[in-house]
Formats: C-alpha cells, sequence, structure tokens
C-alpha cells in the first residue's frame, strides 16, 4: 500500500525545491485563470453595473440567467466550447482547441456570470440616497455611476475572488478544451487529476497542497474584505 | 454669485395622490427662507423639484442670475444643491466626503486642500477629519453633509429638516452655521423644518406649506 506519509513528504520536497516542472504547471494556471477573470471582469462588472443602476424591459429574466449560469457544470462548458472550436465547429478555422487561449475561453464563460451577478447584487446593496447624494452636489451620470461602483466596492472585490476561486478549482471545461498536454496546457487541477490516475501522487499532492493554499489565501481574503466592508457600515 | 428663484403653478403627484398642487413663489437674494408645515405637506417634495432633482406634472421652474434667466443644465445644476434629510455619506473619510464636490468639479492642488480643510473647521469637525464619516453622529453627518453642499458654494441652498433627529447641542450647532452661510458666504437658505420655534430662530421670511400649497405667512 502506498505510504500516504511518503507521499506527503516528496510533495513538500518538491515545492521546497521549486520543482521546475511544479512552478511551470502553477504558472500557466495563474495565468490562464488570470486572464480569464480579467476578461470576465471587464465584461461583466459593467454588466452587473448597469443591471443594478438602470430598469429595462426583460431585467428580471436576465438576472435570473445570470444566477443560474453562475452553477454551470464546467464539463457542459467545456463541452459548449470544444463544440464552437471544434474542426468542424462555427470557429474551428482559428485552430484554438487545445491551446491555452481555448482554456481561457472556457473558463472566461465559467466566471462572467459569478462577477456579473454578484457586481449587481452588490450595486443593488448600495443605499439609494448616495446617488441622490452626488446628483445634489452636482455629479455628472457617469460619477454618479463611480460614486455607487464605489460604494459597492467591497461587494464587487469579493464578487472578483469568489470568481477567481472558482476558476483556480475547475477541472472539467480546461480538461476537454486544454488536452492536458504537458508543457503546454496542463495545468494544477488536471495534473492532478492525471497524476492520480497514473499512481503517481508526490506532484498531484504538492499541486493539491498549493491549490488548497490558494484556496485558502481567496476566502481569507473575501473574509477580511468583507469584515472591513461590514465594519465601515456598522461602526 | 447668488441666483434668484421662481416657482410658478408647479404642480405634482404620485400614483395619482396630488402632493403639490398651484405652488408659486419668488426666492430672493441671500435670505434665509424657512418652508415649514406638517409632515405629509410637501416639503421635501418642493425642494426637490426646486433643486431639479425632480421635474414638476406642470408648471416651471426658472433660475435667474443678474436679470438673465439660466439654462437647466450641468452648469445651473452645479449651483444649486440639497442636503438631504438623511444626508447619504460614503464610506469614505470625512474629508474625502467633504472634497467630493470639488474633485468632481475637476478642482486640485493646494486651493482644494486649503478650501476644504477650511470647510471642515466651519462645521467644527476638524477632529474627526480622517475618521470613516459613516462612524459619525446624526448631529455630526447632518455638519458634514452642509459642509460638503457649502464646499461648492452654491448660489441657493436647500436643506430638508436639517435638526430631525439630532441632539439639542447639535440642533444649536447647525443653526448657527446655517446663520453664518447667510452672513460669511452670502448664501440663499432654503430650510425645511416642522419646528416652529426653529423657524423663528432663524428665518427671514417664513413660508407655510399646507395640502401642496405655499402660503406666506
Amino acid at each position: 500500500m502506498y505510504s500516504i506519509t511518503e507521499a506527503f513528504k516528496k510533495a513538500f520536497v518538491l515545492i521546497l525545491n521549486l520543482d521546475p516542472e511544479l512552478l511551470g504547471i502553477i504558472f500557466l494556471s495563474l495565468k490562464v485563470s488570470g486572464l480569464a477573470l480579467l476578461i470576465a471582469t471587464l465584461l461583466g462588472l459593467p454588466i452587473g453595473a448597469f443591471m443594478g443602476m438602470k430598469r429595462f424591459p426583460l431585467k428580471g429574466i436576465i438576472v435570473n440567467i445570470l444566477n443560474t449560469f453562475m452553477g454551470l457544470p464546467p464539463v457542459v462548458v467545456g463541452l459548449f466550447v470544444y463544440l464552437l472550436l471544434s474542426r468542424s465547429g462555427p470557429f474551428g478555422f482559428m485552430g484554438l482547441l487545445y491551446t491555452p487561449s481555448a482554456m481561457v475561453i472556457a473558463q472566461t464563460i465559467l466566471a462572467f456570470p459569478i462577477v456579473a451577478s454578484l457586481s449587481n447584487s452588490a450595486i443593488i446593496g448600495v443605499d439609494p440616497v448616495i446617488r441622490q447624494a452626488s446628483m445634489t452636489l452636482g455629479a455628472t451620470r457617469s460619477q454618479v455611476t463611480i460614486a455607487v461602483i464605489k460604494e459597492a466596492r467591497y461587494g464587487i472585490i469579493s464578487a472578483v475572488i469568489a470568481a477567481f476561486g472558482r476558476v483556480m478549482a475547475e477541472v472539467g471545461a480546461i480538461l476537454i478544451v486544454g488536452g492536458n498536454i504537458a508543457g503546454y496546457t496542463r495545468v494544477m487541477t488536471t495534473t492532478i487529476a492525471l497524476e492520480t490516475d497514473k499512481g503517481d501522487f508526490e506532484l498531484a499532492l504538492a499541486l493539491g497542497i498549493i491549490l488548497l493554499s490558494i484556496s485558502l489565501i481567496i476566502n481569507s481574503t473575501i473574509h477580511l474584505i468583507q469584515k472591513k466592508g461590514e465594519a465601515g457600515i456598522n461602526r | 454669485m447668488n441666483l434668484e428663484l421662481t416657482a410658478s403653478n408647479v404642480y405634482k403627484s404620485y400614483n395619482g395622490n396630488q402632493v403639490i398642487r398651484d405652488c408659486s413663489y419668488s426666492f430672493d437674494m441671500c435670505d434665509i427662507y424657512i418652508l415649514t408645515g406638517p409632515n405629509g405637506s410637501g416639503k421635501s417634495t418642493f425642494l426637490r423639484i426646486c433643486a431639479l432633482l425632480e421635474n414638476p406634472d406642470r408648471g416651471e421652474i426658472e433660475y435667474s442670475s443678474e436679470q438673465r434667466v439660466l439654462k437647466k443644465d450641468l452648469e445651473l445644476r452645479r449651483r444649486i444643491t440639497l442636503v438631504l434629510p438623511r444626508v447619504g455619506v460614503f464610506n469614505a473619510s470625512v474629508y474625502r466626503n467633504i472634497s467630493y464636490g470639488l474633485a468632481i468639479r475637476g478642482i486640485k492642488g493646494g486651493d482644494f486642500r486649503e478650501k476644504v480643510n477650511r470647510m471642515i473647521e466651519f462645521v467644527g469637525l476638524r477632529n474627526k477629519k480622517d475618521q470613516n464619516a459613516l462612524t459619525l453622529s446624526s448631529g455630526e453627518t447632518q455638519r458634514l453633509g452642509i459642509a460638503r453642499a457649502l464646499i461648492i458654494e452654491p448660489g441657493i441652498l436647500f436643506l430638508d429638516e436639517p435638526t430631525t433627529s439630532v441632539d439639542q447641542a447639535n440642533t444649536g450647532i447647525i443653526e448657527d452655521i446655517i446663520l453664518k452661510m447667510k452672513e460669511e458666504h452670502k448664501t440663499t437658505v432654503v430650510v425645511a423644518t416642522h419646528d416652529k420655534d426653529q423657524a423663528k430662530r432663524l428665518g427671514d421670511k417664513v413660508l407655510m406649506m399646507n395640502d401642496g400649497k405655499i402660503i406666506p405667512t
């Protein structure tokens, strides 16, 4: 039977020695997820802000769809992106399948509804009197919007961090569209799946520890931000 | 530069409920006007219409300066301000709150800091300057609201129930600030209050509002 203690020991050695393969995988994971998060934020924040501040027909339906998409199963997104990017798909000519770009696309689709929906909730939660106060002080429409977004900043930051947590931990979609190619599209979660299948637990455990640490940092940051926001409101 | 405001035959209703009916009045320069009347008489709505936050259903709000009627554009909106009963402080320091009006007008540099510090001093919040504004008491919050409005040197300042839910000591401080605004800043001030004693203490002219209409007293 494989000794778990032995595996943990070897995993820590890999981490402490800054193993190049390990670092390469971590770097690619952060690059793919970071880029996906950036695109999702650039798209999701303005849409969340618009929905939070404007009234328009079908708004309720759109909010419901976004809320539903927050729980999109990653494998379904992977399948959808695969069909779009595969050779016979509408975007097959771009040759993006099994590249980091395809992984960014899949993760953007997963992160976008989280950023948009939670930003929308954060903006709806801002006291309406803030909007009126900035108007009475002579703010233009865009300045009023900025004032409201600033008030919702803690909720928005939490939304972005939550989306980052989701894409970092995701495996199904990137496995389908990235193909888990060593040194090219292999990221932390797909490596863990592969190495576990192979019975090589050291690298899988080392990456698992790092993923858990990232998750811990993300959760602590969200907690701190929310505490800071609440402290301002409750004092 | 001061503004003159003329309201002519203003009407406003919400969901079929007539709140303001045939309201007309001319506000001249550099006086303190008190708009008094029972709750629900339409004071707040009238102030919101005068401050161009809402449009009347019928009638006209006209601002003029030196015999010239002004267009209702951003420039005019930036010369009028209303302090709401719930001030609406930003989740930021007292300094940042008070400086907001200057920041959105693109004012920067030493002049900016000097003006903000002078205004903080004027409303007696110097020792709270770096504190989060959400931590202030209700009286201090009202003072912050007045400072935030006054720093932009408005032609007309509307104050909607500035001393409701404020203790006696802070009421006195706020009333002193209102009187000083007229003397030092030559600002025309319109105060909505249901406190008749306050109306007597502050008002150059006291207007009674009843059932959506202004009745000069």
